[in-house]
Order: C-alpha cells, then structure tokens, then sequence
C-alpha cells in the first residue's frame, strides 16, 4: 500500500545467508527404517548390548504410536522410508584427535558459520562440542574440564566411556514412551553430547555444541543428557544452524536434565535452522522433546530459547519440579517469518512443596508466520504454595501473520498461586513513521523495537549468545512492519 | 533554508494542501495559525515525509536541495524535525536508548563519530533540566504512561538533543495547561537563543491559539485557509485573530484568493 510497506516486504524476505554445503563423502545407511537399520547402527557405534536392546524396545513401541495432531502446526506428512538414519563423516575411521586431523571442508564450513573453533573456544573460555552431522569431529577443553571432575563428551563416546552413567540416567526424564518423536529417537538417536558434573563442582566455563545438519535427506536424531550431581552448577549453550536444501529435513531430538539436591542447570539454545524459503519451500520440520527434572531439593533448571530457524517448530522444554522447593525457569524468543510456523511452550509439573515456576515467552510473527505459544502449568496434589508466573507477549509484524496463545492450567492444590498475563500488540506504521522522523533507519527502528521487546529474555543467556541472538533477529527479520 | 513553492498534497484522494507557499530563513520563527481542517498538521505530516501524504505538485527545496526526493530518516538527518501533536507510545524501548539511537543515527549521516555513552548522557541531563523533566523519565519506555505534558516536553527534549536546523512544533501547546506551557516555551526559547547555532536555526509554529505565542515570539504570522496561505503578517495579526476570530479574515481571504 505504501512505499515504507514495500520498502519493508523487500527487508522481510532477506535470504538465509548460512546456506551452502559442504562437499564431504558420507558414510551412510540406505534410507528407511527397520530393525535391521537400527542393528546396524548400534553395530556401527560398537555399543554395549544394553543401548541395542533399549533402541529396539523404542523401536517397537514407536511402531504402535501415531503422529500427534494436536499442535497447531500444518506440513505433509513424513516419508520414513525416504530418511537415511545415519551418516558418517569417512574421512577418518578411527575419530581424530586434533584439530589438525580434522577434514579441512569441515573446518572451512565452521569458517563460514563464524565458528573458528579453536580460536573461539579459546578465547570466549568456552568448550565446543561440535557435532557435524551425526558424528562429533572435535572437542576441546575437555582436558581442563577433566581437572574438576567434570565429563563432557560426545555421546557415543560416553556409552563407551561410561556405560554405567549413561545406563543409569538414559531416558529417565524422557522415556521412550513419551511421545511420537521421543521413540523415534530412542530407537535411532546417532549422537549427542553427554555432561556429568559431580557432586559440588561449579563447572569452570560455559559448555557449548554447535549443530549442523548437513547430509541431504540426513534425519538428525541428537540426543544429549546432562547430569548435574548435588550441589553442581552447570551452563550449556547450544547453537545452530544449517544450509539451504530443497528437501524438508527432520530433526527429532531428546534432550534431557537431571539436577540432584541443590543443583543448578542453565541451558541455553539459540536455533537458526533453515526456515525454508520466502515461499515456504524447504526449512527443517524440527520435533523437539526437552525436559528437565528438578529430583532433589532446592533444585533448580533454567531453559532459555532463542528459537528464529526451522520451517517447522515442535518444542516445549519442560521442567518437573518434584523436589521440594525447585525451581523451573523457562524465557523464550520465538520467531515466525515468511511461511515458518512455530508451536512451543512449556511445562512446569510441580510436584513437591514449596516449588516455584517462571515462564516468560515472547513470540514474533512476521510475513505469514504462524506462531503458537502453547503452555502447561500443572500443581500436584502434594504440591502445597506451589508458586507460577507466566507472561506471554506476542508481537504481530504485518498483515498476515498470526499469534496464538494456548495456556494450559491445572491446579490440584488450593495453596497454589498461579498467574498468567498475556498481551498482544504491533509494530505499528506509525511507530516507524516516528522513529524514522528522528532520523533512524527503518531496518534500526525494526531492531531496535524487537530487540526491546525480547529483552527480558535476552538477559538471561550468556554474554556472547545474547549478542549472537540480537545479530541472529536482525537478520532473520531484516524490516518488517505492521 | 526552506522554500515551499504552490505545494498540493492529498490524503486518500482528498486534497488538503491547495497552492501553499511559504520561505522560511535561517534564524527565524513563523507562526502558522488557522482553523481545524486547514492543513495544518498536513504540512507539518508533508514536510516529515509521512507515507500516507501524497504531494502531487510543488516544490519543497531545504537548503537548497528537493526535499521531496528524501527518505523521512534522510529529511531528518538533514535538520528537519517535527514535535508531533499525539507523540507515539512505544512499549520496550527506553526514551534514553531512542535517544541515543536517533542522535548517533544523525551524526552517523554526517561522517562524525558516534558518541559513547558518557558524553550522550551528559548531553541530555542538561537539556532534561532545561524542559523540567524529571531524569527518571528517561529510563521509562517511549512515552509509556506519559502524561500530556510529558509526552510534549518529551518531544521537546528530543529537539534539544538532536539540534535540528527546522523544528515545526505541531501544536505543541494543545491540552498543556499554563505552567506546562511555560516549560515548553523555556525549552523553544532556548533553542532558539542558543549562542553556538540559534542563528542557524528556524522554527515554524503550529497552533490555533495566540496564547503560546505570549510565550514564544514570532517573527512572522500566517493564516491558513482551505491548504493555502491567505495571510501574512507580524505578530500583530496573531493578536487581531484572537480578538476578532478567524472569520472575519476569511471573507476578504476568500475573496482575494
């Protein structure tokens, strides 16, 4: 209609700037899933008998469960016979050991990402997991880590290294049984990361993996586990994204929390998976099961989610606070531009006493965007003065796009308090009209109004994610308007 | 430094502006006064570049150059600002931040170094002083639960910080009672004397009421009528419109036209 909407449409549909590929020979199985693929894979990773044996019960009880169709969310269904469940980067068989043996397209594609590993890694004190594809190619730090006790490792690596750990704690938050998605990934899971901090160890630096889906048509099933023993204190970012492809690519992952008495688990993510095209072709389908358990007292789990990538989001990182006086935190940006759509939330299952929940969401929608906020607050009837404060914020860029809140509240204790604000408001013509009158750009007064309204959530990731976020939603929403 | 040559706009077709001319140099004040619906509030819209004004014919040269051709960050950039009527609300951005934001912005425009946080707050808890706001205003979102008085002197604040070389004062004195009013005259008034660039500044008043201008004196006066100038003077005949009205200058404007 006017030329500051045109000027802002252009803005909108800024392209992915990840988007390349890197040309590696893959080791991979035939696309398809079966018992036989699933016996293959655990043969591959040379796993103890017991993984084999839990992959093939999740398998089984993956064949009898149906595609949920409860969420908010609309794409064709998946053709499981199309995925290929596991590649492998070839270059080297037995793992490298340095970076030095790492495949030079690898270290050129972190490169592009803006992930020099070492130098980062180094210099931000951070430890980088990098997971290329379904296989980790390097870690770093762990020698430091290793001082204090604390075990960071990939997780085969961890079903080799410490297969009683890994057997004690492996789908104890999310059993197999949970959901659709969650069986999937018990039955094909390829890697992950594993953390255990023992008991009343602060870990010494922030942890950090980097994801990337690479292979075409390559389903990652990441699974990652984080165990956080009485009095620890943990923090772990998690980061993505990935390159253009013309095909959805599914992304299934678990990620589960243990935080024994009086420890603490902050876990970070910021996602910017391929969101598909300006016409919605391509993007990642990405079904996503986190959940934390607050199992001891004073316990306490933080999820933070910038989450701006993915054509489709799947995604509610839940908290169960079942020892008493827990705490379950969850703050999340959400973007939806273009044809993305989002379904993501929470659940705070409060279970002991005393334990308190914080949920504060904010979503945006931009272009024709879908964005659903979809939350569960649920206190037990042992749960007495259980405590809950929800705000979830949606911010509307333009005509088309949508917003939709979808709180859940279930009470079973008369002590509980249980507080839910909402709002829904615009970036308006006029508002830009005004800024820009004071002499800022559009794309400035874009930024500067998001970034106001994600700043509650902002605050609370670590230093260099909260920079790489602010960066990440400027160019994922390159001018919108409303 | 601004001429405005039989300048027409519309707004969804209907046309408001109707052959207007006005020139304005450097170190001057005009008043332009006129009943409700005489295109007021459209000039002080067409000069900002709102999108929804469309100029179909006329010219609007500002020191020199089209305006017309210029973005609305761009006209501001270049020393044009508006002190709006109905300042906007906007939720999650502080006022400081803006302000930052808006002056950095301009001095980005013009090659100088952006300036850091110490030396910007310093400028502006001056000039917060010169208005007579209160520093904590600062801190609060754009505007956000504002009182009327605020949001003006807020806008004014913003003329002060960003030092622009045409202000247009969009009836700035409507719905602010006398003691507000007098802050906001103090704040034009500074403005317009300040020893490093008053001379290079000029200021168009918009309003209905004579009042303000007990406040602020102009230099000139200019009736607006149906989007055309139909007469000019001193500020004598901002008095005479308040005694008489505007109806009795209308007849013999209409007449002349």
């Amino acid at each position: 209609m006017t030329a500051s909407r045109q000027n802002l449409d252009r803005f909108v549909g800024s392209e992915y700037p990840h988007g390349f590929v890197t040309d590696l020979e893959t080791d991979s199985l035939p696309p398809g899933l079966n018992e036989s693929v699933i016996r293959q894979i655990s043969a591959r990773k040379k796993e103890p008998a017991f993984m084999l044996a839990w992959r093939l019960k999740a398998y089984q009880h993956w064949l009898t469960l149906k595609v949920p169709t409860w969420s908010k969310l609309h794409y064709p269904a998946i053709d499981y016979e199309q995925i290929v469940f596991y590649s492998a980067p070839k270059t080297n068989a037995d793992g490298p050991k340095s970076l030095d043996e790492i495949a030079p397209e690898i270290l050129q594609t972190y490169e592009k990402l803006g992930i020099p590993l070492h130098e980062r890694a180094q210099l931000a004190g951070v430890a980088v997991d990098a997971v290329f594809d379904s296989v980790s190619v390097a870690t770093t730090f762990k020698k430091k880590l290793a001082e204090v006790g604390v075990i960071f490792c990939s997780f085969s690596e961890a079903v080799k290294e410490h297969p009683e750990l890994v057997q004690k704690y492996l789908g104890t938050v999310v059993p197999y049984t949970d959901n659709y998605y969650a069986a999937l990934n018990a039955a094909v899971f390829s890697d992950g990361s594993f953390c255990y901090v023992p008991k009343g160890v602060r870990c010494p630096m922030e942890l950090s993996t980097y994801f990337r889906i690479n292979s075409l048509n390559t389903g990652q099933f990441e699974r990652t586990l984080i165990v956080a023993e009485e009095g620890s204190y943990v923090s772990y970012l998690e980061g993505c994204t990935a390159p253009i492809r013309d095909e959805h690519q599914l992304h299934a992952a678990v990620v589960e929390l243990i935080a024994l008495d009086d420890a603490e688990i902050k876990y970070a993510t910021v996602q910017n998976w391929y969101p598909g095209d300006k016409n919605g072709q391509g993007g990642i389908y990405n079904f996503v099961t986190k959940r934390g358990l607050c199992r001891g007292r004073n316990a306490k789990i933080s999820w933070t989610q910038v989450e701006t990538g993915s054509a489709i989001t799947w995604k509610y990182p839940s908290v169960i606070l079942q020892g008493d006086n827990s705490r379950g935190e969850f703050y999340s940006v959400a973007l939806t531009n273009n044809y993305q759509q989002a379904d993501t939330g929470t659940k705070m299952i409060h279970i002991g006493k005393n334990t308190s929940s914080t949920i504060i969401s904010k979503g945006i929608s931009a272009g024709h965007g879908s964005n659903a906020y979809r939350g569960l607050v649920k206190v037990g009837p042992q749960a007495i003065n259980a405590r809950n404060y929800s705000q979830c914020d949606s911010l509307l860029l333009g005509e088309n796009c949508s917003a939709h809140t979808f709180p859940y509240i279930e009470v079973k204790h008369p002590t509980a308090k249980v507080e839910h604000e909402a709002t829904t408001s615009k970036i308006s013509d006029e508002q830009l009209f005004y800024c820009m009158q004071r002499g800022i750009s559009q794309e400035d007064t874009v930024s500067m109004i998001i970034n106001g309204f994600c700043k509650a959530v902002f605050r609370k990731l670590p230093m260099e994610f909260a920079v790489e976020a602010q960066a990440l939603m400027e160019v994922s929403l390159e001018g919108c308007v409303g | 430094m601004l001429s405005i040559k039989n300048l027409h706009a519309e707004i969804q077709g209907n046309s408001i502006l109707n052959g207007l001319d006005l020139s304005v140099k450097a170190g001057e004040v005009h008043a332009i006064m006129g009943p409700n619906g005489s295109g007021k509030s459209t000039l002080a819209n067409v000069l900002a570049g709102h999108q929804d004004y469309q100029v179909t014919h006329g010219e609007i040269k500002f020191n020199g150059r089209d305006l017309l051709t210029l973005s609305v960050s761009e006209r501001a950039c270049e020393g044009v600002f508006v002190a709006f009527q109905y300042p906007l609300e906007i939720a999650g951005v502080s006022n400081v931040q803006f302000l930052k934001m808006a002056l950095n912005s301009q001095r980005k425009y013009h090659q100088l170094e952006e300036l850091d946080a110490i030396d910007f707050l310093q400028r502006v808890k001056s000039k917060v002083q010169e208005v007579g706001m209160e520093e904590q205003l600062l801190y609060r979102s754009i505007n956000e639960g504002f009182s009327g008085g605020e949001k003006k002197r807020n806008e004014i604040l913003q003329m002060l910080v960003l030092e622009p070389q045409l202000a247009i004062l969009d009836e700035t004195d409507s719905g602010l009672d006398i003691d507000a009013l007098k802050l906001v005259a103090q704040g034009v008034n500074a403005f317009r004397r300040d020893a490093d660039s008053g001379q290079k500044r000029a200021i168009i008043l918009i309003t209905h009421y004579q009042r303000l201008l007990n406040y602020i004196h102009p230099d000139f006066v200019h009736v607006l009528f149906d989007g055309r100038i139909v007469q000019s003077g001193g500020p004598e005949l901002a008095l005479e419109l308040e005694e008489k009205g505007y109806a009795s200058l209308l007849p013999k404007a209409q007449s002349s036209a």
